[in-house]
């Protein structure tokens, strides 16, 4: 019965997405210029180097571009901010708040139907990419790596999604939560590994992102299914990225608390 | 045109008076902004880590070149970003209506209504850096360069604006159109590279057609590489800035043609 519930939702989810096709399939051919953009900067570099750069030779550092597009594609929350912050913007929690349901359980699996229905509609694009560039890609060498890869991928959607939760949590203390979205994506951005792969970062630094949870959200899982990670490294960056899991699970289901109580029920 | 003006000199003090009620959300967007620039130069240390040129670009001609970029992006995002930001928004709800009803050219209203003051600060950031990269290369422009590079400056916003713009006319077609906010940032996030990394049809596509390529590209040579063909740089810029305009213009005309607002 309770599962039944949220198979709904994730029917909706499913749906809501495809109503709104175009809007997510331009999405998805735009962030092809920067991809093919850094292809050409990446080019430009090796085309005067002949060693690797920070463990990447040119093949591995397009094949690096191509799995974050892959993994993006597949996992990044899409508009799940602005939807629940306008939920509690807009008093449409009220009715919600109303009905046995969690409201985390509620988003989740709305989160899984866009997911899905995202990822099925701009996977036919992203597969053209890998076959476009197929000399640079080399699958995984090692069978393990597939079930590694899967786990820390999941990890990583999950660990995206609750950052997204958290931020849009905001909302119950802040009209505006857009500047905040755009702070946390910047950090995303710049350490997450969406424009350049951790290795190239001065020691220090990378050892840095280690622990932060950025890193965790795309680099850690492309890095496993490249094998640039792997043996004790590998697991003790699931172990992190498990353990940013559950602390920003924690955060978003306490935020969510305090902000229901202090919630006043605008709108209706 | 004094009456547009006048009009825009309204607008803007109403945009004024809002910004000062908001004064933690100015602030907050300033260091959004800052905090992207500041990604951008990291970005440049850790390229520069692991070569000595882009092409034939050193490291401060690249800072100098993403410096050029964040002036006119900026430049462009104070008069005009957060007005087509929300233009797929009143398309879908029919909001739309009253501006069309308004007595000026609609393009005008839908572009101008509100200006960001916490931008204009970071085109001064923009143009530190810029001024920064100059001193390290040692590099005193000439009086002729500062003006074709501040015009250039000016072509590039408008080309930013007609990209974006002709973008968010996609929306009449499409209802829901965020993803088109983001194509906007897609596309230009390759104006920041040298434009010398680019081939083949790629490049033929973005120096012409969507010419973010050339946007800030072509202030950063006036000023780094004077001797190469100012004129016809600056030739180029104008050439596919009234190409850019003229195509979204008509695109906008089309797509207002479609309208048919929304609900009540």
């Amino acid at each position: 019965m309770t599962l039944a519930k949220y198979r709904t939702i994730f029917g909706v989810g499913l749906q809501n997405t495809l109503v709104y096709r175009w809007n997510f399939l331009l999405r998805s051919v735009f962030e092809v210029i920067p991809l093919l953009g850094t292809v050409f900067l990446w080019r430009a570099i090796f085309a005067s180097r002949h060693e690797p750069v920070g463990g990447y030779g040119f093949g591995s550092m397009i094949y690096y571009f191509l799995l974050t597009n892959l993994v993006t594609n597949l996992i990044t929350p899409t508009e799940d901010e602005w939807q629940i912050a306008a939920d509690i913007r807009e008093g449409q929690i009220n009715s919600l708040l109303v009905k046995p349901l969690d409201y985390l359980g509620y988003r989740v699996s709305l989160f899984l139907g866009y997911r899905v229905t995202y990822s099925a509609l701009t996977l036919p694009l992203v597969l053209g990419l890998f076959v476009c560039f197929s000399r640079y890609v080399t699958l995984p060498r090692h069978g393990e790596t597939w079930a590694w890869g899967l786990l820390s991928l999941t990890l990583a959607a999950f660990l995206q999604f609750f950052v997204t939760y958290a931020v849009a949590m905001l909302a119950f203390w802040i009209l505006e939560i857009s500047t905040v979205v755009f702070i946390v994506y910047s950090f995303e951005y710049f350490l997450s590994g969406h424009l350049f792969p951790l290795d190239l970062l001065p020691g220090g630094v990378r050892r840095l992102t280690d622990w932060l949870p950025f890193s965790y959200e795309l680099f850690f899982p492309v890095a496993v299914i490249q094998e640039s990670i792997r043996g004790p490294a590998l697991y003790q960056g699931l172990v992190i990225q498990a353990v940013w899991v559950a602390v920003m699970w924690g955060v978003g289901q306490l935020m969510w608390r305090r902000g229901v109580r202090r919630y006043q029920a605008f709108g209706g | 045109m004094t009456r547009y003006w006048q009009i825009y000199r309204l607008l803007l003090r109403n945009s004024l008076i809002r910004e000062a009620s908001f004064k933690a959300n100015f602030l907050l967007w300033l260091l959004t902004e800052l905090l992207w620039f500041l990604g951008q130069i990291l970005f440049v240390e850790v390229l520069f880590r692991s070569t000595e040129e882009i092409g034939d670009w050193s490291k401060w001609e690249v800072v100098l070149l993403i410096g050029t970029h964040q002036i006119i992006s900026q430049v462009f995002q104070a008069v005009f970003y957060v007005n087509l930001a929300n233009l797929p928004d009143l398309v879908r709800t029919g909001r739309l209506d009253l501006l069309l009803l308004l007595p000026v050219d609609p393009q005008f209203s839908v572009s101008t209504k509100q200006f960001g003051l916490d931008n204009l600060i970071n085109v001064g950031i923009g143009a530190t850096f810029v001024l920064f990269s100059l001193g390290k290369l040692g590099i005193v422009p000439q009086p002729w360069q500062v003006g074709c590079y501040a015009a250039a400056i000016l072509l590039g916003a408008m080309i930013h604006y007609a990209i974006m713009f002709a973008l968010a006319t996609l929306s009449f077609w499409i209802v829901r159109a965020q993803g088109l906010i983001y194509g906007y940032f897609n596309v230009v996030s390759i104006a920041r590279y040298p434009d010398v990394v680019f081939s083949g049809l790629f490049k033929l596509i973005f120096t012409w057609l969507i010419p973010v390529v050339v946007v800030s590209n072509v202030p950063a040579r006036l000023l780094v590489r004077a001797a190469s063909h100012p004129a016809l740089l600056m030739l180029h810029l104008v050439g596919v800035c009234i190409l850019a305009l003229a195509t979204s213009r008509v695109l906008w005309q089309h797509a207002l043609r479609r309208y048919s607002s929304a609900s009540s």
